[in-house]
């Protein structure tokens, strides 16, 4: 692009001709740099397999090519892999919905009553900061080592940023617009209704995008300590870990994180189809 | 002339927060229909605590005030619209909490959106209209209910010198079509004269009126008034006793 379109499109507002990049070259500008990065990641992964590990401790990192083959291509260790994700997927969307159930109910009242929100808000932050390890003995004592146990974990670790962020929101909206239906005598639930809660659905979408995430997370610990029944990715690899199974271990690793990315992915793309046409993102100013 | 029956009564009103702040002290004045009162003063000066005790959103503290407070129509500093909703659907808002049904509030909202000129953006949302368009969408919600007394503080602050104008044009053409009582803040002096029946001056906190100007120019004005030397010299007088106030 030359200097001079360049002046051009900053001075004015460019009609959507004028538009100096077009969406193939903006994909180009996304796509390439990764792409050349993962290229640079698996040379240095090769390396590694074949320059600084022997044939005889190869087994640490195998090189890329045979976890495709053994951990991916392989229909029969891969489809393992599939049934395990699938097991903590369902934990973590259980224990995702829970969490969003308690929070916005919690949120709600919270918001009612500068009262409730003060007494609660010091318990809530006393729940997120226990470790994690240091309540599994209870939670096994309580709800035993099955998948009961790994959902209360997804619960224990979600809730928080949903709740934060639902408070945040409903708290969101300007004193001028509560003026607004304070004047035309709105109620406590109309007020909560009409103005609080579509006020807090950008804040609420960003919690859910957090809270998704750390819910695999939660799925898969939990799946470490409370391994009873349906066997969860956690299991998995902690199993390929015990036999060696390298190219397994990173597949499934790398399945893992895929699960991550697409919980966030869909988030994303749900938030922007819920409230997009109306909420302004900060990045939406580059037009 | 004394038209029948204020709108508003400010009867030594005085107002003092619960921190101990006092905003106002001893304020006193009538509004009434047909009549557009300016009130111009410092910032800081108790201008909007005297909107939010003559709405009825805080309680004054001395004095007394007589409104009635079912037909007060408030425009905010901000344009306050629900991000939400559409421009049809924020100016229905307060035709909405009032329960009236939906085709009714739909032609009152029609007709309040052609009344400011938005006519061709009732399905926009507020992220892509520029500040005037909002205010103007604003104005609209104020007018739904046809309330006989319009409350503005300092509703044209924020946007540029030209929107500012046309605002002031449309606001003294739909004062002068609609005939309300109107009680205007702002601390522009030619908006003030530019558009009122009566510009008061308040002084610096704690508030009190500290001059009245009877602003004799016949409606509908001319946008071309503001280059009239009486227009002048009566800014120069309320500048000069704003001056004064501080
Ligand atoms: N809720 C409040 N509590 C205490 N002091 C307040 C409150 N609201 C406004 N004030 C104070 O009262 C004074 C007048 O405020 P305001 O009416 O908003 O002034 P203006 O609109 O003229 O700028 C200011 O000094 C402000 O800090
Ligand atoms: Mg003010």
């Amino acid at each position: 692009m030359s200097k001079a379109a360049a002046a051009t499109a900053d001075n004015v507002p460019a009609p959507s001709t004028a538009r100096p990049k077009t969406l193939a070259r903006r994909l180009g500008e996304t796509l390439v740099p990764p792409i050349v990065l993962g290229c640079a990641i698996l040379i240095v992964w090769y390396m590694i397999s074949y320059l600084v590990l022997n044939s005889t401790n190869r087994f640490l990192l195998s090189p890329p090519h045979e976890v495709w083959l053994r951990g991916f291509a392989d229909w029969n260790n891969f489809s393992e892999i599939l049934i395990a994700l699938w097991s903590s997927a369902r934990v973590a969307a259980i224990g995702l919905s829970i969490a969003i159930c308690i929070s916005m109910l919690l949120a709600t009242i919270m918001s009612q009553s500068k009262l409730i929100e003060i007494a609660i808000f010091p318990y809530m932050v006393a729940l997120q900061a226990i470790p994690l390890l240091a309540i599994v003995p209870l939670i096994s004592f309580w709800f035993g080592f099955g998948q009961t146990s790994r959902v209360v974990v997804c619960v224990l670790i979600s809730l928080f940023p949903m709740l934060v962020n639902t408070l945040f929101g409903l708290h969101s909206a300007s004193r001028g617009a509560h003026d607004l239906f304070t004047l035309h005598r709105a109620s406590r639930l109309t007020r909560l209704r009409k103005l609080m809660l579509p006020a807090a659905l950008p804040a609420i979408f960003a919690g859910l995008r957090i809270s998704a995430g750390l819910s695999v997370i939660g799925a898969i610990v939990g799946d470490f300590f409370f391994g009873r029944g349906d066997v969860g990715i956690g299991q998995r690899l902690r199993e390929y870990a015990n036999e060696l199974e390298g190219e397994q271990l990173l597949a499934a690793v790398i399945m893992s994180s895929g699960l991550g990315i697409a919980v966030f992915l869909f988030f994303t793309w749900l938030s922007k189809a819920s409230i997009g046409h109306w909420y302004e993102t900060r990045s939406a100013r580059d037009d | 002339m004394a038209p029948a029956h204020p709108a508003l009564i400010f009867d030594h009103i005085g107002m003092t927060y619960a921190n101990g702040t006092q905003a106002i002290s001893d304020v006193s004045f009538q509004v009434s229909p047909g009549e557009f009162v300016s009130v111009v003063g410092p910032s800081g000066c108790g201008k909007s605590t005297l909107l939010r005790i003559a709405s009825g959103l805080i309680r004054h503290s001395f004095g007394s005030v007589t409104v009635e407070e079912d037909k007060i129509g408030y425009v905010f500093q901000d344009a306050t619209l629900l991000d939400w909703r559409t421009v049809e659907q924020n100016v229905q808002l307060p035709a909405e909490l009032h329960g009236i049904a939906r085709p009714e509030r739909e032609k009152l909202a029609q007709d309040a959106i052609n009344l400011v000129g938005l006519s061709g953006f009732e399905k926009h949302y507020p992220k892509s209209l520029s500040g005037g368009m909002k205010m103007r969408t604003s104005l609209a919600r104020t007018l739904t209910l046809k309330p006989s007394l319009f409350l503005f503080d300092e509703p044209f602050g924020a946007v540029d010198e030209i929107t500012r104008e046309h605002l002031n044009e449309e606001t003294q053409r739909l004062f002068n079509q609609e005939r309300f009582a109107g009680l205007f803040i702002t601390h522009s002096i030619g908006e003030a004269v530019f558009m009122s029946t009566r510009v008061l001056v308040m002084s610096a906190r704690p508030g009190r009126i500290v001059a009245s100007f009877d602003i004799p120019f016949e409606y509908p004005r001319n946008p071309d008034l503001r280059f009239d030397p009486a227009f002048a010299e009566l800014c120069a007088e309320v500048s000069a006793a704003l001056r004064s106030a501080y």
